[in-house]
């Protein structure tokens, strides 16, 4: 069986708008795949182009190199009639909900924009219905949501709309990019277990976070984006519990935890119950944040936008060695 | 003491009459003290943060008083309130990036602010360049514009300013919110190391993050719909919680090793209530699940255990 989603060797470089120009590759040869039904979080901190991940998925940016294929087929190719097939299938889902809608308008307005382009034949009566067939499936009282402006609506609220709008459509695969990071811990639980009722009926999801925590509860399986490059991945259970590259320990390390204190330098006497991870020098954490950003590279350097390769490390999970 | 607030009430003026999300709070922070200051959005938590160093025009002191040091801070009084900040009291602002102007380098800013203080930069030059190398930034820093830097690098440096002429109280607004894990930690630790070095005597810590602050805060403070709900050590917010809104709140918090196959966490359901018309008695009645007849009354914020603080009937007795 092909997968639902196949990304196979995906690469993107970006022009700086530096003196003397230059490229910056903002993803290098990234492969992995989604299957339906399946949860698929994908870890990166910012600038590891998780989110150009995404938007070229969502056809809002394309690649430079590589290919992204839904159901068997290559989508950078289609236009047209084609590609709003393409979205009745794929949608997606940002961080900010409050930008996602006109200020001026009604919020249900983004329901009315998906009738005009895909449902114009339906009897309104029907319509109805399957707006508040959406509504139900994320847990909103039509009451409560219709009519309002956006200003009315609590950012979970309004998220919750923008999934329900992706609902009416015979969506199988939500792009989801940091759709909580702007939400209470109170609603982003909801929000989460909302994710996880609608996997259970069937679709796949891209969760694109950099929360470890979030993703670590959500998902099926875990990818882990380091300037661009798949570092690990893997069955979540298993990238979390036996992390091989030294990023993601050190990630997993950063992660403030409520009954467990970050190792301070001078706290040397503390016991560490974390196992594996006491193996790793303290705190790497900003020198992780200084050696973020990739030097600015020309196209002709094409070689050194090659990743080093993933290796299987364990049961359904690759870990890439260490680059310098 | 270093800090004690007392009876403190704060408005914001709007067409549709006064909005009080700072409503009677009385609290204080010792000296050395990093106090976490934690509750949803709404809450009032940055209110009550701002209002300790800038009232704007919309805002109003209904009443109350802040002491620092056995000093009473004219808080009401913007003019007079000036000599203080900066010195006194000092602001990381929730957004870097708003708050670094864009056309001035680092080195340029930092000469303003002094200046508007009437402090020669010679003077702070040498400390500055100490602290640069403290926080992890290159001292190549001072030339660069804000928009040169990483998210991480600006609070970096946005936490120098601030902390620049050694306030006896520093507010942080939300600042690891938008920033990664490991630059979270960083400033996190900076935040620590601060504290410890006596650069800022007490600071306010103020997240929707409980983790953050389990990982930073001697204490926290729990805030609901513009009221204090729960103030105690980290130690015995985190591990017995009294108020059911913290215990609710610590709930729905995921960490590390949790999935959803084992454990379905819960969110608490329903939304903080509108400040600009709040319900009569507890005002988290309405989402709470062990809700009775006598929250319909204002339960007082009473100490049930030494420095344990708690507004519920239930918890209290």
């Amino acid at each position: 069986m092909t997968s639902l989603l196949r990304i196979d060797r995906l690469s993107k470089l970006y022009g700086t708008s530096r003196l003397g120009g230059g490229l910056v590759p903002a993803l290098r040869q990234v492969s992995f795949d989604i299957d339906g039904g399946e949860v698929v979080t994908l870890i990166g901190e910012s600038g590891s182009g998780k989110t150009t991940l995404g938007r070229i998925i969502l056809r809002l940016t394309s690649a430079s190199s590589g290919q992204v294929s839904f159901d068997g087929q290559d989508i950078s190719a289609y236009s047209g009639p084609r590609l709003r097939e393409y979205y009745r299938h794929v949608q997606g889902v940002f961080q900010d909900p409050f930008s996602s809608y006109n200020p001026i308008y009604r919020a249900d307005r983004v329901f009315e924009l998906v009738r005009a382009s895909y449902f114009g034949q339906l009897p309104r009566p029907r319509w109805q219905d399957k707006i508040e067939a959406a509504l139900h499936a994320v847990a909103l009282n039509p009451g409560d949501v219709l009519g309002r402006y956006p200003h009315q609506l609590s950012g979970g609220q309004q998220q919750r709309l923008l999934i329900a709008r992706a609902l009416l459509l015979d969506v199988k695969l939500l792009i989801a990019d940091e759709i909580i990071s702007m939400l209470d811990a109170s609603t982003r639980v909801d929000i989460l277990n909302l994710l996880i009722s609608l996997k259970r009926s069937g679709l796949a999801i891209l969760f694109i976070t950099h929360d470890l925590s979030l993703g670590h509860y959500v998902s099926d399986r875990t990818v882990i984006l380091r300037r661009g490059a798949v570092v690990e991945m893997g069955d979540t259970v298993e990238v979390f519990g036996h992390p091989r590259h030294p990023y993601t320990r050190n990630l997993l390390t950063a992660v403030p935890e409520l009954h467990k204190k970050w190792r301070r330098p001078d706290a040397g006497t503390a016991a560490d119950p974390g196992g594996g991870a006491a193996a790793d020098p303290p705190p790497a954490a900003s020198s992780v944040a200084r050696r973020r950003r990739w030097p600015a590279r020309t196209a002709q350097h094409d070689g050194a936008l090659e990743p080093p390769p993933l290796v299987p490390v364990g049961p359904g999970h690759l870990a890439a060695e260490s680059e310098p | 003491m270093s800090v004690r607030v007392e009876h403190l009430s704060i408005a914001y003026r709007t067409r549709s009459g006064d909005v009080c999300p700072v409503d009677d709070v009385s609290f204080s922070v010792a000296d050395g003290e990093i106090m976490g200051l934690a509750g949803e959005s709404g809450s009032g938590k940055s209110t009550l943060g701002t209002s300790l160093i800038y009232l704007d025009a919309r805002m109003r002191c209904l009443g109350g008083m802040v002491e620092l040091d056995g000093q009473r801070l004219p808080i009401a009084d913007s003019r007079a309130m000036r000599p203080y900040r900066m010195t006194e009291v000092s602001l990381i602002p929730q957004y870097a990036m708003s708050a670094l102007n864009p056309t001035r380098k680092v080195r340029q800013l930092i000469a303003d602010l002094l200046r508007s203080h009437g402090v020669r930069d010679r003077e702070v030059m040498a400390e500055l360049k100490r602290r640069i190398a403290l926080v992890g930034l290159g001292q190549d820093v001072l030339d660069r514009y804000s928009f040169e830097l990483s998210g991480g690098m600006r609070q970096r440096v946005t936490l120098l300013i601030s902390t620049l002429l050694d306030p006896s109280l520093l507010i942080a607004d939300e600042v690891t919110s938008a920033l990664d894990v490991s630059t979270q930690r960083a400033v996190g630790e900076m935040m620590m190391e601060f504290r410890d070095r006596g650069i800022s005597k007490s600071m306010i810590v103020i997240t929707h993050d409980l983790s953050i602050l389990a990982q930073v805060a001697d204490s926290i403070l729990v805030m609901y719909a513009g009221r204090l709900a729960e103030r105690a050590s980290t130690g015995t917010i985190i591990e017995a919680p009294l108020h059911p809104y913290t215990q609710l709140l610590l709930a729905s918090l995921p960490e590390v090793g949790v999935r959803y196959d084992q454990t379905t966490l819960t969110g608490i359901p329903g939304r903080p209530p509108s400040l600009a018309n709040p319900p009569e008695g507890c005002r988290f009645r309405a989402r709470c699940p062990f809700a009775f007849d006598r929250c319909a009354t204002t339960p007082p914020f009473e100490e049930v255990a030494p420095g344990h603080f708690v507004a519920c009937w239930k918890a209290a007795a």
